[in-house]
This record gives C-alpha cells, sequence and structure tokens, in this order.
C-alpha cells in the first residue's frame, strides 16, 4: 500500500509529503542486508530526504555566489559539500569541477617535479 | 530482477517543486544543480538506510523500524531534521488509523446490507458473511502486515 499525500501550496512546515514512497522503498531496497522495511520507517526515510533536499538547497545558496546571480548553481553545492561537516558524504558525487587548463597545468607541474624517468 | 539506474533516481518534478519552497522567492536553479541536488538526495536514502540497517541489527531485527531511522538522523548529525520528522509522523499514524476505521465501517455496512436481505434464504446468507468475515481477516492481515520483500 502506497500513502501519497500531495503536499499543500508552498506551505514549508507541511507534515505530508512529496515524494513518492514506493521510489524510496526501492532505493532502499537496493541497500545490502536489508531485510524489510515497517510501513514507519518508509515514511520518515522519505519525509527526511525531503528536509535534506530543503536543507541542502539552503545551505548552499546561502553559503555560495549565487546571491548576486540570484541563482543557485552546481559550484555552489559542490562548495558546501566540501566545506561542510554533514554533507562531506557527498563530495563523490558532488566533486568540485575545474578548467581543464587548470588540470593540464597541474598536470605539467607534477611531471616537472617527478623528473624523467 | 535488473534495476535499471532511472528506477533509482527520483522525480525531478517533486525534487525540484521541494527545492523552490525551501529558497527564497524568485532565486532560480541552474538544472546541473537540480540534477546534481536528485542524485544526493538518492545517495541520503542509501546513507540513511545503511545507518538504520545497523541499528536494526544490532537490535537483532530483520525489520527497519521508526526508531532505527530517527537514530540514524542523529548518526548522521541531522538532529535538526528529528523534531519535524516526530510530529510528522504522529499525523501519519494518525491518517493510518483513521484509513483503517473507514475500511472497517465500510464492512459493516455490507454485514448490514446482506442481513436486511430479506428475498435471500438464510443458508445463502449464511454463507455470504462466511465469506465477508474471510476478506475482513485478509483485509485485517494485510494492514499488520509489514512491507514486504
Amino acid at each position: 500500500d502506497e500513502f501519497h499525500e500531495v503536499s499543500p501550496n508552498k506551505c514549508k512546515s507541511h507534515r505530508g509529503i512529496s515524494l513518492p514512497i514506493s521510489r524510496v522503498r526501492l532505493i532502499m531496497k537496493s541497500s545490502p542486508d536489508v531485510s524489510s522495511i515497517n510501513q514507519d520507517a518508509l515514511f520518515l526515510t522519505t519525509k527526511a530526504t525531503e528536509l535534506f533536499v530543503q536543507h541542502l538547497a539552503l545551505s548552499s545558496f546561502n553559503n555560495g555566489s549565487g546571491k548576486e546571480t540570484n541563482t543557485l548553481s552546481y559550484s555552489d553545492l559542490a562548495n558546501t559539500a566540501e566545506e561542510t561537516e554533514t554533507f562531506q558524504f557527498l563530495t563523490d558525487i558532488l566533486p568540485k569541477k575545474i578548467l581543464a587548463r587548470d588540470y593540464l597545468k597541474s598536470l605539467e607541474q607534477m611531471q616537472e617535479e617527478d623528473g624523467d624517468f | 530482477m535488473a534495476e535499471r539506474p532511472e528506477d533509482l533516481n527520483l522525480p525531478n518534478a517533486v525534487i525540484t517543486r521541494i527545492i523552490k519552497e525551501a529558497l527564497p522567492d524568485g532565486v532560480n536553479v541552474s538544472k546541473e544543480a537540480r540534477r546534481a541536488i536528485s542524485q544526493a538526495a538518492s545517495v541520503f536514502v542509501l546513507y540513511a538506510t545503511s545507518c538504520a540497517n545497523n541499528f536494526a541489527m544490532k537490535a537483532k531485527r530483520k525489520t527497519l523500524n521508526a526508531g532505527d531511522v530517527l537514530a540514524a538522523m542523529e548518526e548522521m548529525e541531522f538532529e535538526r531534521f528529528l523534531e519535524p520528522l516526530r510530529e510528522a509522523l504522529e499525523v501519519y499514524k494518525k491518517g493510518q488509523r483513521g484509513k483503517k476505521e473507514v475500511s472497517e465501517q465500510k464492512r459493516k455496512d455490507k454485514e448490514k446490507k446482506v442481513d436486511s436481505e430479506n428475498d435471500k434464504s438464510r443458508e445463502e446468507e449464511d454463507e455470504e458473511e462466511e465469506r465477508m468475515e474471510e476478506d475482513a481477516e485478509a483485509e485485517n492481515e494485510a494492514d499488520d502486515e509489514e512491507v514486504e520483500n
């Protein structure tokens, strides 16, 4: 049985959920060693995920340079993941980007330091 | 059953709506940022599940329960989520109880209807009541059943 409630308009403190429980269940079940999940746990995980999305978006926006451009960009997220302890589990999937030329430059520098073999 | 990558993603429209609700009005969100947040959310679910599962295993339980998830949030240092989660759970549980009462009321109404049908022979009526009792039992079992594998 699925419990899927549409959230009231723009009500930030609503108690229902918007994300589909069935999809969250699918992700949870892909975790090794998980046998079964009770309905309350399923609901809580779904709700927690929504809270997480809000928290990540807002923290990244406040922390980032988007305030001037009024835009939340990828680099805001990557920076926040690196700088904030609670988001550090995300650094692998939110890697900082560097310009190709900067990467090539640093490669060259490393080769110079290593010397020729 | 093979899982396609998109099956482990959350629906973009909902994620976008949640992001917009969290940010001040009029703030833009780049497509790349939206995609990244969606992926981060999936990773969050996995991390939370794994963490909650550790608590369940410690308690020698095979089923993840609400307490495990709350403990996981604390472990992951998302204490700020605990209060809103507990409140939301209360509302959710009340809703679930309400649903159960509604389905039980429907069953009772069905029985009343059968009783009032006088042209049926007594035998037929008894058979029908038996069948409905079986259905109701099955329904109650289904309600009590935990989410299956």
